[in-house]
């Protein structure tokens, strides 16, 4: 009873914090809304029980990669005065589009609607959900984790050496 | 219904005490800095008891002033966001074995999950305020708060190598099962901890010790009244945040000193060093008692000898609840040693920062970014191969970690020895 309403109250968080997200005109409030969007969906984490991935979306999106939104919102002054222009040209392309895909995913929610049925929540969850992540990403997967690794490190090089070099 | 009532009740506690708390640590901040500076306390306020509440006072009765071109309401929102941080990560510490509002596996990661979030409090209560002043200072303040929470995360990794576990309540027990508190066996990945807490907590005080535009702390200029206050709150909340971090992950936690030793009184089941706390408290009265009676003042003389009464009732109760069940003993000394601990954590804190002068920021991240992060990495890497060389060989583990923090002190030597050239010329000129 409590997990279904904390759920609902999560999920309404959630979306309508991402629809005001997309219709402030005020940049750095649309970064904030996005910020509690994503804090709700890991709330939402939170309650499946799978707490690694809860503090993750924390961690890197709320905390690493929203910081970053908002140092570059701040320092670089993208917002034109008055706020961004409330009709324009692209906005119908992107209206179009939304709809169209919208109507494409409903479709294909109502085609498959009778094999969406999740299979029964197994009774006892392993709560040592971090150690099994970490297992499979040293044992199985360590190749691609690896190779991310070293992507990554090279993007963070090449930043900053492109930084560098402008200054 | 008992899984919710429980932690309602212990959540309900935190929230009620730590503000309380954050008080105790401001009359301490106040008191120790005007002994270590060699001058009496301010002369304003007498007893140096009154002076959270007088400062409060004074912060709520002033006009509640918005900078007319602000964003009210993330200018009203910023403050809370930063408290709520703090608030949230006590949620998982675990103060005593019986104390704790949750232990989730991720505990440690927990507390610095959310704590990440704090920058969002720091850089939108700048941004909201829309003055020049704010903006630049949250933007230099939260750029701090990041570097330093990489070099304290560095720091705490090195002693989860030991522990193998994230949950705080773990983290404490397997010091117990290792025989040692992890900061002997990784004195270097303290330190690291130590330094970068440093600078974390001291983004927030009542008065600003570096030069007003220069300041960390401008990002709250444009804050006034409650709203100051909340600030201000969340900044000592992280004072006791980070010593009960450095408590549990390297100072043993609830353990008492020793605590392999399990002699007991013959006869009984009475542990020999359970009799430890009384004695200190016993000590801490004896040593008011003596103060006390020096004193010529006659109100401080009162307040004195009250002080050391209440030592003694303390030492009495934590004397009697030996006689008590073994779970509330060990859940009333469990606690005793953690708060004994993260006060000696606070007291290092103060101690250190009131030695050394404030430095300036540029300063800060030379010695951020040049040394420690560098140090804090290989000491993680010889931790690592120490731990490894004493599961494969046998070796004991005493000895492999004494001989990685050696090697990393030999790293740290030469770093500091070999600064990069623009380093080395800014040293010869004498800047």
């Amino acid at each position: 009873m409590l997990n279904t309403l904390f759920f609902y109250f999560l999920s309404a968080i959630a979306v309508g914090s991402a629809i005001l997200m997309v219709t402030r005109r005020n940049i750095a409030h649309a970064a904030i809304f996005l910020v509690t969007a994503l804090l709700a969906t890991a709330g939402i984490f939170l309650q499946l029980q799978s707490e690694f991935l809860f503090i993750v979306q924390v961690f890197l999106y709320a905390g690493g990669i929203m910081v970053l939104f908002v140092f570059a919102i701040m320092l670089l002054h993208l917002e034109p005065a008055g706020g961004l222009p409330k009709f324009s040209r692209p906005q119908i392309v992107a209206v179009t589009l939304t709809l169209v895909l919208g109507a494409q995913i409903l479709y294909a929610v109502f085609v498959g609607r009778s094999s969406l049925r999740l299979p029964a929540l197994q009774g006892n969850i392993s709560p040592q959900n971090t150690e099994a992540v970490g297992d499979a990403l040293f044992h199985q997967f360590i190749v691609p984790f690896e190779i991310a690794s070293v992507l990554l490190l090279v993007a963070m090089i090449g930043a900053a050496v492109m930084a560098k070099r402008r200054v | 219904m008992q899984t919710y009532v429980l932690p309602a009740i212990y959540a309900v506690i935190v929230i009620l005490a730590l503000p309380l708390l954050a008080g105790c640590v401001l009359i301490a901040e106040r008191q120790f800095r005007a002994y270590l500076q060699g001058r009496g306390n301010s002369e304003a306020v007498k007893p140096g008891l009154w002076e959270p509440i007088t400062e409060v006072t004074k912060l709520l009765m002033e006009e509640d002033a918005i900078p007319s071109k602000a964003d009210p309401v993330v200018l009203w929102a910023a403050p809370v966001v930063s408290l709520m941080v703090v608030l949230l990560a006590f949620s998982v510490m675990p103060i005593g074995p019986a104390f704790h509002l949750a232990d989730p596996n991720i505990g440690l990661l927990f507390i610095f999950g959310i704590g990440s979030l704090a920058v969002h409090g720091v850089v939108l209560g700048g941004w909201a305020s829309n003055t020049q002043n704010s903006m630049t200072s949250a933007l230099g303040a939260a750029a701090q708060l990041i570097v330093y929470g990489a070099v304290t995360i560095l720091g705490v990794l090195s002693a989860l190598l030991l522990s193998g576990s994230l949950s705080m309540k773990e983290i404490a027990q397997a010091q117990l099962e290792r025989g040692q508190w992890f900061i002997f066996y990784v004195p270097v990945g303290f330190a690291a901890y130590f330094l970068g807490s440093l600078r974390i907590t001291t983004s927030a005080s009542f008065d600003s010790a570096s030069p007003g535009n220069e300041s960390d702390k401008a990002f709250i200029s444009a804050y006034r009244g409650f709203r100051r206050c909340l600030y201000l709150l969340a900044g000592y909340m992280n004072v006791i945040l980070v010593a009960c971090i450095a408590t549990t992950v390297f100072l043993g936690g609830w353990l008492r000193p020793l605590a392999g030793y399990r002699d007991r009184f013959p006869g009984t089941s009475v542990e020999l060093l359970d009799v430890l706390p009384a004695m200190v408290m016993m000590g801490a009265g004896i040593y008011f008692f003596w103060r006390a009676r020096r004193l010529t003042v006659n109100i401080r003389r009162t307040g004195g000898f009250l002080v050391a009464g209440l030592c003694v009732v303390a030492a009495a109760l934590l004397l009697g609840v030996l006689f008590t069940s073994e779970g509330f003993m060990q859940g009333v000394h469990g606690a005793f040693w953690f708060v004994l601990k993260a006060c000696a954590y606070i007291y290092f804190v103060f101690w250190f920062r009131f030695e050394f002068l404030p430095a300036h920021r540029d300063m800060l991240s030379r010695l951020e970014w040049r040394m420690l992060i560098p140090v804090a990495l290989v000491n993680l890497i010889t931790a690592a191969v120490a731990i490894l060389t004493s599961q494969d060989t046998g070796l004991p583990m005493r000895l492999t970690t004494l001989l990685a923090t050696a090697a990393t002190l030999g790293v740290a030597w030469w770093l500091f020895k070999n600064p990069p050239e623009e380093l080395a010329a800014m040293r010869a000129g004498g800047e």
